[in-house]
């Protein structure tokens, strides 16, 4: 194993604050308490991960509206996604984004996108500031299957290609958009295919596997930061949860069946590098509990901050639509 | 000061806002070539770092401004207004509510640069005078420059606010000559109307090219013995209302020139303002002379019935005298 012990534990813990979180996000859904459409992450936390585990603090990322385990992948605070899944003024981003609006500029998470695909130029842009000021940053960006039959998919990569820009697409690919399967809205076999058309690397990846994300997307960054331009990453996952959180509720016909589920299920993420980490001895059991008594710590004092956290004042209507500001009525 | 066209005074904003600070950059298609020929000679002075040229990609290039300004850097993106729609989505999901919807975290200096080519029979695809559009869209200042000197100083503006800035250039005054302050720091501000002409009759507020039509149909009224207060608003986000107000509280009557469509045009909203702050100034009901509701057609038979001409714009003066 190439990795060392530091930072498989660092995988394993990122990848339980993305769990616990988004498993108390759900009872809170279903509660009442955290309004609007919330799209859950299970199932795919190897993906960002592995991702960002190979990102500098200073790295940029893009997402999507499945935008929980992104900017907790990157180091984001749980109290501040929390809050703002709540619309409290001590959110990331006062209240005014909610949960398919996370962002958090001062560690590099430049924002994830309701319109998917709208963040591939986007990243694409802060690909070329990186590159204009001279530094060597990159520029990730998380989008899925469905996105990548947008034209701003086709449009933001080529662009990068050309212009030879630090960018990384990472593919999500959890199999279906709301419930089209991938299979009947892509015409190729892997959406990692399409990077011949950019002549660029296109890899496919299975996204279950944290370690298999890591060295994909690292090959990808040093390839980034030294000029070589973009790569395209497709990694295979699948999200436990319907679409949205309750979208159960509302469909009426089944788009997958429950033994597709049990079998993805079955390959679990979280269990798999977990029980590599004890089984290759990396770690104890007893260490392992003590890593996810400290993130159900850390989710707890942040559940308690949003809780406690005020909501925004009428006057914070008005605040922060322009830099400059002008009168507004 | 110095004659100026319009189009070399947006060269010269671009060229001396580009020296004084590096991390302003332009893109956009053909624009090494000057195509448009507002761009003519910043790739040689600036290197092809800072001048891009992009694939036709609006999608992508006018995201990549949102992404490029996100991090610091300045873009200006030189684009026809009809172009706009393809990019749509970044102008409106990204460049528009990003700052907002983020709690405040970012700013974002762009400026989109959109030449508004009306008016030369390229019929319903590429005559779109579309900045009503924007109005609409919180997030956006909206610049419509109608002369040369306003053209470089609303630019400069544009260049150094550190919002996004949709910024109209009428293709019926790029080759209309002006004095133009030589200072580099002549800035235009926004949101401060400009009253072309002083008149105690009518308030004739003009958009665009409709200005010097505005003025040639002043020029006519006080033939008549009418006198017309032209006043352009320069910006209409910010609008400067105020100008408008206090113009119309003096002559009673107001004619809007707007060569947008008719239904919630610049006029329209003008209109709105002033029957909700200043309906007891008015004599007579408010006139819009505007594009009708219907696509520019190619026939140059047909196309020029569409726009806001002095004759039109006598007439309408004239019905609020009546």
């Amino acid at each position: 194993m190439t990795e060392d012990r530091a930072v498989l534990m660092d995988m394993l813990y990122r990848m339980l604050r993305i769990r616990f979180f988004e498993e108390r996000v759900i009872t809170m859904v279903d509660a009442g308490e955290i309004k609007g459409a919330v799209h859950s992450y299970i199932g795919q936390e190897a993906v960002a991960v592995g991702t960002c585990v190979a990102l500098r603090a200073d790295d940029y990322i893009t997402g999507n509206h499945r935008s929980h385990g992104h900017p907790l992948a990157k180091g984001g605070s749980m109290k501040g996604a929390l809050a703002e899944l709540l619309g409290k003024k001590t959110g990331y981003c006062k209240g005014k984004g909610g949960s398919m609006h996370l962002a958090d500029f001062s560690i590099g998470i430049l924002g994830e996108s309701g319109i998917v695909a709208s963040s591939m130029p986007v990243t694409v842009g802060a690909a070329l500031g990186s590159k204009m000021q001279g530094t060597d940053r990159v520029a990730v960006c998380f989008f899925g299957d469905g996105a990548s039959n947008q034209g701003a998919f086709h449009e933001a990569i080529n662009l990068a290609a050309i212009w030879k820009l630090p960018a990384i697409f990472v593919c999500e690919n959890n199999q279906y958009a709301i419930t089209m399967a991938f299979q009947d809205s892509v015409a190729v076999e892997n959406i990692s295919d399409r990077a011949v058309a950019y002549n660029i690397p296109g890899v496919l990846v299975d996204g279950q596997d944290v370690i298999a994300m890591h060295e994909v997307v690292s090959q990808a960054v040093q390839r980034a930061r030294s000029a070589g331009g973009p790569s395209l990453i497709e990694a295979r996952t699948y999200r436990y949860e319907d679409h949205t959180v309750g979208l159960a509720r509302i469909v009426k016909e089944p788009y997958r069946t429950a033994e597709e589920v049990e079998e993805w299920r079955n390959r679990d993420p979280i269990v798999i590098h977990r029980e590599r980490i004890i089984s290759q001895g990396i770690a104890a059991e007893k260490e392992v509990h003590k890593l996810e008594a400290k993130v159900r710590q850390e989710l707890e004092e942040a559940v308690e901050f949003a809780y406690e956290s005020p909501y925004p004042d009428a006057s914070d209507l008005f605040e922060d639509m322009y830099a400059d500001a002008i009168a507004l009525e | 000061m110095k004659e100026t066209y319009f189009t070399d005074a947006i060269n010269e904003a671009t060229k001396e806002e580009m020296r004084r600070d590096p991390t302003v950059f332009i893109m956009g298609q053909d624009i090494r070539s000057a195509v448009y020929g507002a761009t003519g000679g910043l790739l040689q002075e600036f290197g092809p770092d800072r001048v891009l040229n992009t694939p036709l990609s609006e999608a992508g290039f006018m995201g990549a401004a949102v992404g490029a300004a996100a991090v610091g850097m300045r873009p200006i993106v030189e684009t026809m207004a009809c172009f706009t729609y393809v990019g749509m989505d970044q102008l409106v999901s990204q460049a528009a509510k990003m700052r907002y919807m983020f709690g405040g975290q970012v700013q974002l200096p762009i400026v989109y640069r959109c030449l508004m080519f009306y008016g030369g029979s390229l019929a319903a695809h590429h005559s779109d005078r579309n900045y009503p559009i924007f109005m609409n869209i919180p997030g956006f200042k909206v610049a419509v420059p109608s002369n040369a000197a306003d053209a470089k100083g609303m630019l400069k503006t544009a260049i150094r606010d550190n919002d996004p800035v949709m910024f109209f250039e009428d293709r019926n005054i790029l080759a209309t000559k002006g004095p133009v302050p030589e200072d580099e720091d002549f800035l235009v501000p926004f949101g401060v109307a400009d009253v072309r002409r002083e008149g105690t009759d009518v308030t004739v507020v003009a958009i665009a090219g409709s200005v010097p039509i505005a003025m040639d149909a002043a020029d006519e009224l006080e033939q008549e013995g009418v006198s017309a207060e032209v006043i352009n608003p320069r910006t209409l986000v910010p609008l400067d209302k105020q100008t408008i107000l206090e113009s119309v509280a003096k002559t009673g009557r107001l004619v809007i020139a707007d060569p947008a469509h008719k239904t919630c045009s610049a006029a329209a909203e003008i209109s709105s303002v002033v029957a909700e702050e200043g309906f007891w100034s008015l004599q007579a009901p408010i006139k819009r002379v505007t594009a009708p509701n219907v696509h520019i057609p190619f026939s140059p038979a047909l196309e020029p019935l569409c726009y806001p001409t002095k004759e039109k714009i006598v007439d309408a003066v004239r019905e609020t005298l009546r």
